[in-house]
């Protein structure tokens, strides 16, 4: 089995936002980063993943099986953190622990208390007076205390500062030398991905941009800077979307090489970041 | 071995990775069998991702430096002295194509170029 998640051609409608017909994998033994604007899908693609909503149509399978048929054997082997809080706001991290621990196969209790300390958490404090960060922080714990295959996380990284990014991209260091061990994640902050992702998915109005091993991005895509008498003729096919001011013009191409056999010396090409890419894709085909 | 990689650069990492390894084989400061960290932990180590780390020593794979034995891991591969010898010379005569182009490309004949290279080649020495 060499993808840990399956989602095949997967709809789900709201009044107004839908996902459909969505489908993609997350191999086994690589991290995956989910980027995509705000309302691009992504937590909803994770909720689907997680059963916390249902689909109407296509196939979600996590380690080979059914997410809803298999769904207590799946989660008991992942690991989920969640942007919001998905604890009892009332509770402190001890009373907590006394009852998700026991729902785990494999919950850890030595490992536990290793993530409580390092990560300076309170055990006794309820939930609701914490900030963000230890929110953030309390989930992880939990999520990487039961010896989880597959880790979820939606956001992880918002609300946190460098330092403790900086942390979190440690632990999943350690974590992924174990080369069964798989991680999804989405993020705005996408320079957490440059160090560690593996693969990325795109996702905007809730269709898949693209899907796409890391460095074959920067191989494909590229930001194109030029004066705008280039432009005067129609602009070319590859352009994602054009930025132009009295300086020059900006533009995303998504075949550089078509764009260097095109313009040659006459422009500069630069590596894009994933923010650049997103930036462009969403001003999309209108500035073209 | 160290390797010093950089995020500005316009190289891609891997090729940094798969360079570096390459010039510490053909100086012979890593010797024939030795094993290579585990992709996981260089990864880990130069805090990039796994699959560039990969994608490295599947480069140097292809191109005879190391081997890789299921579940045993990579280690460098016999560097006959001979073939080495001729990597060596290869690494050389690519940067010499380049600049063969440059010399055709501005009008610098043949002699010109010789001369430059024995002037230069001296200059280095002293």
């Amino acid at each position: 089995m060499e993808n840990a998640i399956e989602i095949k051609s997967v709809s789900k409608k709201y009044k107004d936002f839908h996902i459909e017909d969505l489908s993609f994998s997350v191999k086994k033994g690589f991290v995956t980063g989910f980027i995509g604007a705000n309302g691009a899908g992504k937590s909803t693609t994770i909720k689907l993943i997680m059963n916390l909503i249902k689909k109407e149509k296509g196939n979600i399978n996590i380690f080979g099986l059914d997410n809803q048929q298999y769904e207590r054997d799946i989660k008991d082997r992942i690991g989920f953190v969640f942007d919001d809080n998905v604890f009892y706001e009332e509770l402190s991290i001890k009373e907590m622990k006394n009852l998700v621990a026991p729902t785990y196969t494999h919950w850890d209790e030595e490992l536990f208390r290793s993530y409580l300390e390092k990560f300076e958490l309170p055990t006794r404090l309820k939930i609701k007076k914490m900030s963000k960060g230890m929110k953030m922080k309390t989930s992880l714990a939990f999520a990487l205390s039961h010896h989880a295959d597959l880790i979820i996380m939606d956001e992880p990284t918002s609300g946190l500062d460098p330092v403790f990014r900086r942390e979190i991209l440690e632990i999943l260091y350690d974590l992924m030398q174990d080369e069964t061990k798989t991680v999804f994640f989405s993020t705005h902050i996408t320079t957490d991905l440059d160090k560690i992702a593996d693969y990325i998915v795109f996702l905007q109005n809730g269709t898949l941009i693209f899907h796409k091993e890391y460095h074959a991005i920067a191989e494909e895509y590229g930001i194109v800077k030029g004066s705008n008498d280039l432009l005067d003729q129609r602009s070319p096919k590859e352009f994602v979307s054009i930025r132009k001011t009295s300086m020059g013009f900006e533009a995303l191409s998504k075949n550089i090489k078509e764009t260097e056999s095109l313009y040659g010396d006459k422009v500069v090409i630069e590596k894009p970041s994933l923010e650049d890419i997103m930036y462009f894709t969403k001003r999309g085909k209108a500035h073209v | 071995m160290q390797i010093i990689i950089s995020n500005n650069s316009k190289q891609p990492i891997y090729e940094q990775i798969s360079k570096q390894i390459k010039q510490f084989i053909l100086k012979g400061i890593l010797q024939e069998g030795t094993s290579l960290p585990s992709i996981r932990s260089l990864a880990k180590d130069l805090q990039v991702s796994v699959i560039t780390t990969k994608r490295a020593y599947e480069e140097l794979e292809r191109e005879g430096f190391i081997y890789s034995l299921v579940g045993k891991g990579s280690f460098v591969s016999a560097q006959n002295e001979t073939l080495l010898k001729e990597r060596q010379h290869r690494v050389v005569e690519e940067k010499l194509l380049e600049v063969i182009e440059i010399c055709k490309d501005l009008n610098v004949s043949k002699d010109e170029l010789n001369k430059m290279v024995a002037i230069l080649y001296k200059v280095d020495d002293e």
